[in-house]
């Protein structure tokens, strides 16, 4: 990947621009200046611009990715705010909100306000998520009035469940003097003990201890009670199975204040491809079935699921190259994004490109509240250029996350991000 | 042999288990000699890695081994370098560096053996991985059922007890099935497996009917420490459902052969009175495990391994 300043001026031509807001996509060109997006329409190229060929391209909203992990403070051997940037661009994101899961964990302003100066620095735009508990465990509610004001857009206590149902109620019900939203990582701990993969057909032969999707439902279940009986904002994260949805589709019926996101993992993989005990696929929640790998498309299909999100969690090759029971849950997902949701869903399911742009853009722009249109002539641009049709083979040399544990090395990928543009500069993948 | 590595028993060819069983027979013979020792194997060295207290598996292993002239180095977690840190990904390497033909590996972990073929270019023999697979044990199984009934297709065998735990019930399910045998699993529901019927099996939870079903009962070790973990309410429970006493056997009016991989809980899942009986052929079992893993030995390591690829 190429990183660069971009000049004074740019003309991005011969592309079609994709309107995420106005549904639209229309042949035109693109020009750039001083960072900003300066003109739409057609444009001869002159001496001092730098010209961009689009031809076959289209041109968009900068993705942004409500779910990763950036390890800092703490682990900075698995990633850095930085190292997590390129990640995102790499994967045409501009925007990535990230988890609280840290050491120290992000539980404090002082650790919110540290996270958006260090963010100052980096390449994208960086929002961090508070816990919702001090020390995400799940006991004292987080100063979230405070954190919000320092730059906090969401809180979450990651990996760790909000277990106890008069928290997770507290969490909500103070939540909605901010009209934010609430995430909570959805597993039974006591039914899930110590599964590390979904309990059906394949676990039974692979011999690994399973736990059943209801892991997963029943805390779903709980959560949207609790933001019934309180009025909160419940954003659902990683939703992988069929049961889940189920709960989720009915609460929406009635209530606006649910979205829910999945990862580009539980759509593209299923459980039968634990068989080689790929550790890269140890997962929280977990890896499941083929009917739930379908309930999920039809779901993103039909609004039950809002938008996508990558998960992305870095682990050091030396966690992830042990034995199963051994290497943590998580694998990285930001550079492979594109091109395995636009298999799954475009190539494969039909999907109309300019819903998935919408899953990848506006709609969780808008669970963050990030409303503004990124082609407005005057914003700074923060554009992300893809190729829809490429076939590729995505690998190790595709990855800048300080991280390479990604079961996606190998696989066929539909669709590329060819460049990013944010805060002035232009990668070009 | 179709594969280079024994690491299951999952899709293992049926030709392949036969052929393991002959040759089993064949070495069973030698062993009844004055002199047990063959020179089958005489400059191939094996590593008996184990990362899990043995005694039984891992004495069975070496004695194969030392009645086929194989040199045997035995490697065992607790006297390891692992307790310092050092990686499965070192300890590997390691032995792979000193240059060795075959390891024989129990690992708590499943899938810990064809993790290992990732390391290592050595012949990789699964001595038990997690509650995944036990392939030698099922091997020895199908030796002994093979000798006492001479067939294997259409025998009705049982397996009873915790097979949810168990990397001798899934090994077994998978050579028998293979093999033409017909299954029963019966044990308490919350040791049986969910989905357990994509193994192609039956399932009753009621021993009297299953011992009329029965050619013969494979009776699994009850772990104490099951007991209390919510999966089971006591031994006493357990044993008036699902124990193998000579009051219960004596109310089936038939000839049933009994089964144990060991080590056995005399008095929860076995009585004495029947572990010790003549339809017992648990002790028999234990010759074939030396017989059916010189077997497995001699054929992946010296015998008529067409150098097939895994």
């Amino acid at each position: 990947m190429d990183f660069s300043k971009l000049k004074k001026q740019v003309i991005l031509k011969g592309g079609k621009i994709l309107d995420p807001i106005e549904n639209t996509i229309k042949k035109s060109d693109l020009v750039l200046e001083d960072g900003k997006i300066k003109a739409l329409g057609k444009f001869n190229s002159n001496k001092s611009a730098h010209l961009i060929d689009c031809k076959g391209l289209i041109i968009t909203h900068g993705f942004c990715d409500l779910h990763a992990h950036f390890r800092e403070p703490g682990r900075e051997d698995k990633e850095t705010l930085e190292s997590g940037s390129m990640a995102a661009l790499a994967g045409g994101f501009t925007r990535v909100c990230v988890m609280p899961n840290t050491n120290p964990p992000i539980d404090s302003p002082e650790v919110i306000r540290y996270i958006v100066d260090r963010s100052e620095e980096c390449p994208i735009y960086i929002h961090p998520i508070g816990a919702i508990t001090k020390g995400q465990e799940g006991n004292e509610l987080t100063e979230m009035g405070t954190m919000l004001s320092e730059g906090a857009v969401a809180f979450s206590d990651d990996g760790l469940p909000v277990t106890n149902s008069a928290i997770m109620r507290n969490a909500l019900e103070y939540g909605t003097m901010f009209d934010i939203p609430i995430i909570n990582h959805a597993e039974d701990l006591c039914l899930k003990q110590d599964a590390v993969m979904h309990e059906g057909k394949v676990s039974t032969h692979l011999g690994l201890p399973s736990s059943p999707d209801l892991t997963e439902s029943n805390m779903v279940h709980r959560d949207l009670s609790l933001t019934d009986l309180t009025g909160g904002r419940l954003h659902v994260p990683h939703v992988s199975s069929s049961k889940s949805l189920d709960h989720i589709r009915i609460a929406k019926r009635k209530n606006d204040k649910v979205t829910a996101e999945v990862t580009p993992h539980h759509l593209f993989f299923t459980d039968n491809d634990l068989q080689k005990f790929d550790t890269n696929l140890k997962v929280a929640p977990p890896i499941r079935t083929t009917s739930d790998q379908k309930a999920l498309i039809k779901a993103l299909k039909d609004g039950t699921l809002d938008c996508i999100a990558t998960d992305h969690a870095p682990h050091t090759i030396e966690e992830k190259e042990g034995t199963f029971d051994l290497a943590p849950f998580g694998m990285i997902g930001l550079e492979s994004c594109f091109g395995a949701v636009n298999k799954v869903l475009v190539k494969e399911n039909n999907l109309d490109q300019l819903d998935l742009i919408q899953m990848l853009t506006t709609r969780p722009r808008k669970i963050m509240g990030f409303n503004d249109n990124l082609l407005d002539i005057g914003v700074n641009a923060e554009l992300t250029i893809i190729d829809p049709n490429e076939e590729w083979i995505f690998s190790r040399a595709d990855i800048q996350s300080k991280s390479y544990n990604s079961p996606f090395i190998g696989q066929n990928m539909y669709g590329r991000v060819k460049y990013t543009i944010c805060k002035d500069h232009i990668s070009v993948i | 042999m179709k594969h280079r590595h024994l690491l299951g028993l999952k899709d293992y060819p049926a030709e392949d288990i036969k052929s393991i069983i002959d040759t089993a027979f064949t070495f069973k013979e030698v062993l009844e000699r004055p002199i047990k020792k063959v020179p089958s194997l005489n400059g191939k060295t094996i590593v008996n890695l184990f990362f899990e207290n043995s005694t039984r598996t891992r004495i069975s292993f070496e004695l194969a081994q030392k009645r086929l002239s194989a040199d045997t180095v035995n490697f065992s977690a607790s006297t390891s370098s692992l307790k310092k840190g050092e990686t499965f990904k070192d300890t590997a390497q390691n032995l792979e560096a000193m240059k060795i033909d075959a390891v024989v590996m129990r690992h708590p972990t499943p899938g810990a053996p064809l993790h290992l073929t990732k390391y290592i270019d050595a012949i990789i023999i699964n001595a038990g991985d997690g509650t995944h697979e036990h392939p030698t044990q099922a091997i020895l199984d199908m030796t002994s059922l093979h000798e006492k009934f001479g067939y294997l297709k259409g025998l009705k065998v049982a397996i009873i007890g915790d097979i949810s735990h168990s990397r001798v019930a899934l090994s077994n399910i998978y050579g028998l099935k293979t093999m033409g045998a017909e299954i029963t699993l019966c044990g308490p529901a919350t040791l049986i497996p969910p989905f357990v019927e994509d193994l192609g099996v039956n399932v009753n939870y009621n021993v009297d009917e299953v011992i009329e079903w029965a050619d013969a009962l494979n009776v699994l070790r009850i772990q104490r420490e099951r007991m209390g973990g919510g999966l089971l309410p006591s031994i006493r429970e357990y044993r008036n459902l699902f124990g193998i006493t000579r009051e219960r056997l004596s109310q089936h009016n038939k000839e049933l052969v009994i089964m144990h991989p060991g080590p056995m809980n005399r008095g929860v899942e076995i009585d004495s009175s029947v572990a010790d009986s003549d339809q017992a052929i648990i002790l028999n079992q234990v010759l074939n495990g030396v017989a059916s893993r010189m077997a497995i030995l001699y054929l992946l390591l010296g015998g008529k391994s067409e150098g097939g690829k895994d």
